[in-house]
């Protein structure tokens, strides 16, 4: 008799999941599965708004990086609206994309994944959260806090609130930068390099020590990355065209404009999960599997163009290879582009540009259709409208960063299960807790946002399942 | 001109005679919620916020469109009066499709400052969800159904004060709601001048200028009184 074991829910990771370990008769792994179990419904209930509305509906989708679909839609509002945004509101944009990276990736790393890492895998689940850390290392939980906050700061700053802020606009933003919070940055920056600074050393302490095993089977499988670069091919997050590179270090597609996107990026669905299954057209479902996100970002480009950022991107390439295969690097890839915001956001601040008054471009609607691109903390995110000649929207298509590593994620997860569930698994045994863990660790490693990716609601609890061949459930876990 | 007293609240108050319970109320230094009404704009008792009571009356009254007369006792905020209103507000909530996260009059909607005034912090009434369209077709505006409240504020001013009566009332009921021309759409209407007075008084963000996003809508509901101001006494207090 087969058996399935069913993690469910999935904790420490924003959004609702559940995962399924498929065993056959023998009690063999044959399949594992991650469901994204909520639904919202985003892309059919916007039909019928005005598009000018879309940064405001679409930043809804997500409390914890609304900013990037704030300035993907502002940005398929600068297309509808054919206009060329000012210089000023091209590069607050890129401020505030910066602070939302930073702010992101220090919740991701400080929050949701170091206690894995410092208080350990077996450690008690209970504990093994922020508030363990608190107690366990109580000036590296306040600094990880406070490099978020750093970056939510930036946020409020500019955009008058840290959560939900509707600043960018269809052609451009709404106000320049103040020299108040011009000076607060500057202000708060030795602080902020000094924390990652802290997290990087300590980070790499670990990788050569206890992390060693998770490197190899957390994930590590050749795919395609695939991310925005500038045209010299450098770190990009906001504008740029898209490039997708393999894991051998060729350049599979380059210049790609988020225009043709459809023709180079497919959507599958199946019928276990609510979050779809993007894939690399020219290759076909399921070998089109690429990965988005900080990891893939570092991989696609050349350099990084900031000089403590790219010293830290040959370190980690040094490490992991030219292209890091392995989704554990992603915790690595956070903590680099942090480095590389941190440096960006100095520059820009200190820019005069930024401060002028110029920051908005008005015209009414010039076209009917428009694609958006920019990059999450997660990675690529599109937004295709198509707006009738009032500027309704008749059809909206967001594909989201965690989709697209859908297939990675389910990939790792299988990875894992087989690293860590005993092969074959008696009948009646227990599976032990820690090794649950570890499977949700390799989700953890892509810091999916499930609420963005299937633009669903919800807590983000666990729920891990083991099924029999029949679809009877051998063991069940839930957080 | 001859002046009536009567009590708002036990306080005794004077007005000119021919003023109504509402401007009773304001000289009694009273306030109570009003949306549907608008000085410089004929009131029509539509919102039903402003009722009081009338000792000796067995029915509540709009303040706005009832006329004082002497020896009149009014009562504003007696218990029933306090949980009507807000049971007048939730209901709006529940008629219409008012999602605030979004709309362009988020921060800057009376809607709003209403259910924070009579304490509104959900509804009894359950959501009716009314399928609603926005009205694009005008070039500078717009007219999102769903947040309407039905107040008939852009009726009154485009007839009263811009005289082009774009604007009226359609269908009974919960098909009710507000038409342009003879239910056109808006676009279509060439007695619309493009004053866009309609989008000043509106109350909430169901009429708002097509560029505004998110909480950008300005309101300049003083202008009515204004214009009337300037139109029938030669004043223009803006000045």
């Amino acid at each position: 008799m087969t058996r399935t074991v069913v993690i469910d829910p999935v904790t420490r990771i924003e959004g609702h999941a559940k995962i399924t370990l498929h065993l056959d008769a023998a009690g063999h792994l044959i399949d594992t599965r991650f469901h994204v179990v909520e639904y919202r419904g985003f892309e059919k209930f916007c039909e019928g708004r005005p598009f000018t509305e879309m940064a405001g509906i679409t930043a809804r989708i997500c409390g914890i990086c609304p900013v990037s679909h704030l300035l993907c839609a502002a940005k398929t509002g600068d297309k509808l609206l054919a206009v060329e945004i000012p210089p000023a509101a091209d590069k607050l944009r890129r401020l505030l994309n910066l602070a939302q990276l930073t702010q992101s990736h220090a919740l991701s790393f400080f929050h949701l994944s170091s206690p894995d890492f410092l208080l350990g895998w077996e450690s008690d689940p209970a504990k093994r959260n922020v508030f363990g850390l608190m107690a366990a290392d109580p000036n590296l939980a306040r600094a990880g806090i406070r490099l978020r906050q750093f970056g939510q700061q930036i946020l409020e700053l500019l955009g008058g609130r840290k959560i939900h802020a509707a600043w960018a606009v269809p052609g451009g933003v709404r106000t320049p930068l103040s020299v108040e919070a011009r000076d607060w940055i500057l202000d708060r920056l030795p602080e902020a390099k000094a924390t990652i600074t802290l997290a990087l050393g300590l980070y790499k302490t670990l990788l050569d020590g206890p992390l060693r095993k998770e490197q190899r089977v957390f994930g590590d499988f050749p795919s395609l990355f695939m991310g925005l670069v500038t045209p010299d091919g450098s770190w990009e997050h906001i504008d740029g065209m898209l490039r997708f590179r393999a894991p051998d270090g060729t350049i599979v597609a380059d210049g790609l404009s988020e225009d043709d996107y459809a023709s180079f990026l497919g959507e599958a669905v199946e019928p276990w999960s609510y979050l779809k299954f993007p894939y690399y057209k020219p290759l076909g479902y399921p070998d089109g599997i690429y990965r988005v996100g900080p990891l893939a970002r570092l991989n696609v480009c050349d350099s990084i163009g900031t000089p403590w950022a790219d010293r830290e991107l040959e370190e980690l390439r040094d490490r992991s290879g030219r292209v890091a295969t392995s989704s554990f690097a992603y915790h690595h890839a956070r903590l680099v582009e942090i480095v590389a915001c941190l440096e960006a956001i100095e520059q820009l601040v200190n820019d005069p540009e930024c401060r002028k008054s110029r920051v908005r471009s008005r015209a009414s609607l010039n076209r009917n259709e428009a694609v958006g691109v920019s990059e999450a903390p997660r990675g690529t995110l599109f937004h295709h409208y198509q707006v009738n000649d009032d500027g309704l929207l008749t059809r909206v298509n967001l594909i989201i960063a965690t989709g697209q590593n859908n297939l990675a994620m389910n990939k790792t997860v299988h990875q894992i299960a087989r690293e860590y569930i005993p092969d074959p698994v008696p009948a009646g045994t227990e599976i032990p807790e820690a090794m649950l863990n570890r499977v949700e660790a390799g989700i953890r490693c892509f810091d999916p946002c499930l609420s963005c990716s299937t633009h669903a609601a919800g807590q983000m609890p666990l729920h891990l399942q083991l099924l029999a061949a029949d679809g009877q459930i051998l063991a069940e876990r839930r957080r | 001109m001859s002046v009536i007293t009567l009590s708002v609240n036990g306080k005794d108050v004077a007005i000119p005679e021919g003023g109504s319970l509402l401007e009773a109320t304001r000289a009694a230094g009273v306030e109570i919620p009003l949306l549907c009404h608008l000085d410089g704009l004929e009131p029509v008792g539509a919102c039903r916020l402003c009722l009081v009571e009338v000792e000796g009356s067995n029915r509540l009254m709009p303040a706005c469109t009832t006329a004082a007369s002497e020896g009149m006792a009014i009562h504003t905020h007696t218990h029933q009066l306090l949980d009507y209103r807000r049971m007048a507000v939730e209901l709006f909530f529940a008629e219409g499709n008012h999602i605030c996260a979004f709309c362009v009059a988020n921060g800057n909607c009376e809607l709003q400052n209403v259910a924070v005034q009579v304490g509104m912090d959900h509804s009894r009434f359950p959501y009716q969800y009314p399928q609603r369209v926005v009205d694009a077709s005008h070039p500078l505006f717009a007219i999102d159904h769903n947040r309407c409240i039905l107040c008939t504020r852009c009726v009154r001013v485009c007839d009263e004060i811009e005289g082009a009566h774009v604007w009226d009332v359609g269908s009974r009921g919960s098909h009710c709601h507000i038409v342009a021309g003879l239910d056109q759409p808006w676009g279509e209407v060439d007695a619309c001048t493009n004053c866009g007075k309609c989008v000043d008084v509106c109350p909430t963000g169901a009429i708002f200028h097509k560029e505004d996003t998110t909480a950008e809508k300005l309101r300049h509901s003083d202008r009515p009184a204004l214009l009337k101001a300037a139109r029938d006494e030669h004043v223009w207090r803006n000045q």
